[in-house]
């Protein structure tokens, strides 16, 4: 499954030295230069078949698997995540809820399914991949995730709370970074993520394909890389506590018209 | 403040936190908390952590900082500030002699964003992050804009040994002079060490230093 090498050749071209200089402006000639061929397509496709090979113990694919809107509805799922599951009886986000397909519907073990969440720019993860997938299949439809259940509130409510948290040894909080407008951290702008006009597009843009590193990445990876930085210990791939954020930021930044899988710094 | 004085005062905090938290504020402010919000919090995340690499799960212990920081909404009250801070500032450690070294080096020092991270290796340096947040030097663009710019530091200040002083302290340990102060406990939380310091209060004070020109 390599990703074709003239591609990863045209992005490290494409993609100019001067990001530190006006990276805005250079994402922009980026995006534009890429958008016939977006480099996006490629990861669904592979996705998709993903989606569709047979595999585990019980050698089945996950094309059944419910995404919210009963077996195999794809169109629109991914926009009114994170939600509710009664059969798991848990708030999942899209990460999490692969991860039981693959458990429910294929026999996978979760130690098995989740032994490499996080790809890297040889070899995405089929956890990328597949987000890639079902994401794009939400392209137009507004982000609507779970507001109503008790447990979505409580991961909302868990979640804001765990954004304001300062911990470990710097001290940081999300909002450390991410809490005041017009800031940057080296030449990145920094979006505000407890109000909506920030949260929307970049709830609405994410997994995304990251054109710095030539990667596809998703959202329990952002929430993963972001606590590195913050010089704390590593959460725990789909726990309630990543998925609380997740749902924290996307119930803050929902409404948006889903316009991705996009494409990053 | 004794332990048990610091107690109580908390525990007062605690209710007049849980009332502050009734009125709505605007959802981007830092919100006021009570404790057993805290202890909630920190259970999910002694729950939903593991340790990696050099970070392990001690670093989710609060300290006392942290705990009047995050119940306060970074503004505790003025008795807690005076007291924590003069707790902080008793902790300083202080080197003997100058406390002035080779800018060059801070200069590096200053750049680098390593350390304490888990993918960082036990033999990788750490840097100070400083231009993830400070403008410093004229010459580096790539500065970041969460801290006020430091450009002209010592111009501005003059290289005296209370400003010496005042500089490292402020690297050591900023929550002795501003307790909810976004920016890292460099020396306090073993970070960089005294040597690294003495180069940062270089970089930022020596007449030669770039961020003096």
């Amino acid at each position: 499954m390599q990703l074709p090498v003239i591609f990863l050749l045209l992005f490290s071209l494409g993609a100019p030295g001067a990001f530190a200089q006006d990276s805005k402006k250079e994402i922009e000639k980026y995006q534009q230069m890429i958008a016939d061929s977006s480099p996006v397509e490629l990861f669904e496709l592979q996705g998709e078949a993903l989606w569709r090979k047979r595999q585990g113990p019980k050698n089945a694919s996950l094309e059944q698997c419910d995404l919210g809107l009963g077996a195999g509805a794809l169109r629109g799922a991914y926009a009114q995540l994170p939600r509710y599951f009664k059969d798991a009886d848990r708030v999942m986000d899209l990460e999490t809820r692969l991860l039981h397909c693959m458990g429910a519907l294929q026999g996978r073990s979760r130690e098995e399914a989740s032994k490499r969440v996080f790809g890297n720019e040889n070899q995405p993860s089929e956890m990328e991949l597949l987000s890639a997938y079902v994401a794009g299949e939400s392209r137009g439809a507004p982000m609507a995730p779970g507001t109503a259940h008790p447990k979505e509130i409580a991961a909302y409510e868990l979640g804001r709370k765990l954004f304001f948290y300062r911990a470990g040894p710097w001290d940081f909080s999300c909002t450390s970074c991410h809490g005041e407008e017009g800031k940057r951290i080296r030449m990145q702008d920094l979006p505000v993520l407890s109000t909506p006009a920030a949260a929307r597009p970049v709830v609405a843009t994410w997994p995304a394909y990251r054109v710095s590193n030539s990667q596809f990445k998703t959202m329990q990876w952002r929430i993963n890389d972001c606590y590195r930085q913050m010089r704390m210990p590593e959460p725990n791939y789909a726990s309630d506590l990543t998925i609380a954020i997740a749902t924290y930021l996307t119930v803050t930044g929902k409404g948006e018209p889903y316009r991705g899988p996009g494409t990053k710094r | 403040m004794n332990p048990v004085t610091m107690k109580r005062a908390l525990r007062l905090l605690c209710i007049a936190a849980t009332l502050a938290a009734c009125s709505s504020a605007p959802v981007s402010e830092r919100p006021f908390t009570s404790a057993s919000e805290l202890l909630e919090v920190q259970a999910v995340l002694k729950r939903d952590f593991h340790a990696r690499g050099s970070a392990g799960l001690s670093r989710l212990e609060p300290d006392a900082v942290q705990q009047a920081c995050n119940l306060n909404g970074n503004v505790p009250p003025e008795f807690l500030v005076k007291a924590l801070e003069a707790q902080q500032m008793a902790a300083i450690k202080f080197p003997q002699g100058s406390l002035v070294g080779d800018w060059k080096r801070g200069q590096r020092i200053a750049q680098s964003g390593r350390g304490l991270q888990w993918n960082d290796g036990p033999k990788d340096v750490a840097g100070g992050s400083c231009y993830n947040c400070h403008q410093l030097s004229p010459q580096e663009s790539s500065h970041g804009t969460l801290g006020p710019s430091l450009r002209g530091f010592g111009k501005l200040r003059g290289n005296t040994p209370e400003i010496q002083k005042y500089t490292y302290g402020r690297i050591y340990n900023a929550k002795a002079y501003n307790l909810c102060s976004q920016m890292p406990r460099l020396g306090h939380s073993g970070t960089l060490s005294e040597s690294q310091i003495k180069d940062l209060v270089a970089y930022l004070v020596n007449p030669e230093s770039p961020v003096n020109k």
